[in-house]
């Protein structure tokens, strides 16, 4: 891999009782590129999602996000072995996202995700949605309200900061024209878009994607495929997506981690998992006479 | 996407429109033939036949042929008239009004705003003009104080309930919470209103706290439990700690708000006297009025404000979908509890006011019943708006007040006739209708909190419900 990592993954466990969603799962995610994190149905591809983000607990494992200079993965065991949730060092720092609740994942380590079933607020317009993504520095801006309500003037221009940037935003995935409508009456793929707008709102350095294509037609994947490219070439953030759509996968991807019931069994450039064995066995099965000769193969 | 949209909106009415021109009068007249045929049916024991016993104390069966007729007739023609005029009336106008779930927002809302404060400034005036300075003091306190306290406490209840979208049924646990802080305060420490009425706003909110962290993590049903077994404790508290509390007796002799000072007595540094005016008790309950007046409008200044702020819209987004809330880096539970706290210290408010105006306080006052009337008025008025639920609290509050009004009821229907008896079902009775027409409440719609444009009012069926 070129990259330098930012988010590393290690030993990752996820024990749901005596289910085994993930079973010590160990991979990286490129500073500035596209990991595509992709498997049959049921591989634990969103459980993975939810451990990073904060949603989920995970039973075992480590997973190491870091901010700026990559000097800062020195300090890692250091972290480790401390009681800290982060730690900041010289212009980087380092943070340990399975000690996080969910929220400060975003706040502090700013990982931002969408998810698989759209979660916009329907009821609220797509400007509003917009807001509320940019909660945490508005909150601070309005002196928690305390200032707020006086209406204080560098309340007034952060707020105005904030709608300037929606409307960037708003330009960029082309609903500047349906600002004040509600987000639930915006068609499938525009709500796509909107929550993929919603959280990069939050500043992310990581910006995890769950199926972002799924339900898209041919012309708003291609679409898709542009703004996720953009978000990496010129907002400088990495991306973690999970996708079946291919044509997203190995259009974009620069680097792609295959699961399989909880267990990774390939890790790559697109071309290499193309041709792994492993990977093609695991979507399309084997034909019964070649199963015991795949099996030697990939040491089963 | 806007025009296939609009072009739906035309198919329907063209539709529409046939069907509603069709009028078919061999149908409307079989179906009035049907109607009468089952109200005779039905009424044939019921209204037809009639036992009375006579003089020797035997039961005998009358005939009520005439009134059997008639209520058939009635129930026939009334079932003709639906179906040659109303139902044609009815396609037509849901025919003309094509589905949008955007409108223009309610400009005339907002027009309407400086007509109904001017109102409420002049309305003591009016109702002395109009009933003397005697007979005004029950239109002023039973109606618009009384009213007033509803709305304060309706607007306060909409910040947890309309915008966070937590079912909050034991409000009136914090109601209970400011006027005992209130009470027990005054009377035995002797501060004055102004010093307790900040006081009891903030000991109600601290208790909007301690009820807040048990419920963060319940939603829905179990949240309205819980909270509805709060408002019961709190209330049992006050019922059974006598010595703090006097239980059922209650509390007497609460000292009453004074003009900044000046109390409104008849002595000789009393209110009326300082002011070389005539004494009269209205002038105190004037006073009051204007108080409780300027609370309201406090309370809907700040709700206002606070829902352009990020909190505010922090709460409305939780209302929509907590999930996502927690994945934009919105600490929720602070959220939760700022709701509940700001709630709660707008009920304490209220209560320290009820205290103050009433100079005797009881655990009856803070039944469930109340709890229940201020849930009531806010999902009635449409939850997280403003105006309906004043419009609910007026309705609901002052509808019950005008029953005892309506004398002229007992010549229509003979004079042993009590309107009050009835006030309840006729209450229950127009909810009823005012849900089945108005599923989400007066004013359903969400205006919303900022706009680029142009400010559209968001059709109440995307509008999330919340409650967790």
């Amino acid at each position: 891999m070129s990259a330098a990592p930012i988010l590393r993954i290690e030993h990752l466990t996820m024990r749901f009782g005596g289910l085994v969603a993930v079973h010590d799962l160990s991979f990286e995610v490129g500073g500035g590129e596209i990991t595509a994190l992709i498997g049959p149905n049921g591989a634990g591809k969103t459980t993975v999602f939810n451990c990073i983000t904060g949603f989920y607990k995970p039973t075992a494992g480590r997973m190491a996000l870091i901010h700026g200079d990559a000097a800062a993965w020195d300090g890692l065991d250091a972290l480790t072995q401390g009681g800290a949730r982060w730690a900041t060092q010289g212009d980087g720092a380092l943070y340990l996202l399975e000690r996080m609740p969910d929220y400060l994942v975003t706040h502090k380590a700013r990982v931002a995700r969408t998810f698989q079933n759209i979660r916009l607020f329907a009821g609220m317009t797509v400007l509003e949605n917009l807001l509320v993504a940019q909660h945490n520095r508005l909150m601070l801006a309005s002196g928690f309200s305390f200032a707020g309500i006086f209406g204080i003037p560098s309340f007034t221009s952060a707020e105005n900061a904030a709608i300037e940037k929606a409307k960037t935003w708003l330009e960029r995935i082309h609903l500047i024209d349906r600002a004040d409508d509600p987000a639930g009456d915006l068609p499938y793929g525009a709500q796509r878009r909107l929550e993929i707008a919603r959280a990069m709102c939050t500043d992310p350095v990581l910006l995890c994607l769950d199926e972002p294509a799924a339900g898209l037609n041919p012309r708003e994947s291609a679409e898709l495929n542009d703004l996720l490219l953009t978000i990496r070439n010129e907002d400088r953030t990495s991306i973690l997506l999970i996708e079946h759509d291919m044509s997203v996968v190995m259009g974009i991807s620069d680097h792609i981690v295959v699961l399989d019931y909880g267990v990774k069994i390939s890790d790559g450039t697109p071309d290499h998992v193309r041709n792994d064995q492993k990977v093609i066995a695991a979507y399309l099965g084997v034909e019964d006479k070649d199963v015991a000769r795949v099996e030697a193969e990939v040491g089963l | 996407m806007a025009a296939p949209a609009q072009g739906d909106g035309v198919g329907e009415r063209v539709v529409g429109r046939a069907a509603a021109e069709r009028v078919d009068v061999p149908h409307a007249l079989r179906q009035a033939g049907v109607t009468a045929a089952l109200a005779f049916a039905l009424f044939l024991p019921l209204i037809g036949f009639q036992t009375v016993q006579n003089i020797r104390n035997e039961l005998v069966l009358e005939t009520r042929w005439s009134l059997l007729f008639w209520m058939v007739a009635i129930a026939g023609i009334s079932r003709l008239v639906y179906d040659l005029v109303i139902a044609p009336w009815r396609a037509r106008r849901a025919a003309a009004r094509p589905r949008a779930s955007t409108t223009a927002a309610g400009v005339w809302r907002r027009r309407l705003m400086p007509f109904a404060i001017g109102f409420l400034l002049v309305y003591p005036a009016v109702a002395i003009y109009g009933a003397g300075w005697t007979g005004a003091t029950k239109w002023i306190d039973n109606f618009g104080i009384q009213i007033l306290i509803y709305v304060m406490l309706g607007w306060g209840l909409n910040i947890v309930v309309g915008l966070a979208g937590l079912l909050d049924l034991g409000y009136v646990a914090f109601y209970a919470v400011g006027a005992y802080s209130y009470a027990l305060l005054a009377k035995n420490f002797g501060f004055s209103f102004w010093i307790l009425l900040p006081l009891a706003g903030i000991l109600s909110s601290f208790w909007g706290i301690i009820l807040g962290f048990p419920v963060l993590r319940l939603r829905g049903d179990y949240l309205a439990i819980v909270t509805l077994a709060f408002g019961e404790i709190i209330r049992l508290v006050l019922v059974n700690w006598v010595d703090l509390t006097n239980g059922y007796a209650g509390i007497s002799g609460i000292p009453r708000p004074t003009f900044f000072g000046i109390p409104f007595t008849a002595n000789d540094d009393g209110f009326a006297a300082r002011f070389g005016l005539e004494f009269t008790p209205v002038y105190r309950t004037l006073f009051l009025y204007y108080l409780i007046l300027a609370l309201a409008l406090l309370t809907a200044f700040v709700t206002v404000r606070l829902r352009r702020l990020p909190v505010g819209r922090a709460w409305e987004a939780l209302r929509e979908d907590e999930i996502a809330c927690r994945s934009l880096g919105i600490n929720t539970t602070n959220t939760k509890l700022t709701a509940f706290s700001i709630g709660a210290m707008f009920g304490g408010f209220a209560g320290s006011f009820f205290a103050a105006r009433q100079g005797f306080i009881s655990p009856e006052s803070f039944t469930f019943l109340e709890s229940a009337t201020i849930v009531a008025i806010v999902v009635l008025g449409g939850m997280g708006s403003q105006i309906g639920v004043a419009i609910a609290a007026i309705v609901m509050v002052g509808g019950v007040e005008i029953m005892r009004e309506l004398d002229f009821l007992k010549y229509v229907f003979g004079q042993d006739f009590d309107p009050t008896q009835y006030r309840m079902l006729i209450f229950g009775f127009a909810m009823v209708l005012v849900m089945i027409w108005r599923p989400r409440g007066l004013i359903s719609t969400r205006e919303p909190s900022v706009f680029l444009k142009e400010r559209k009012a968001i059709a109440s069926d995307l509008v999330g419900q919340g409650h967790g």
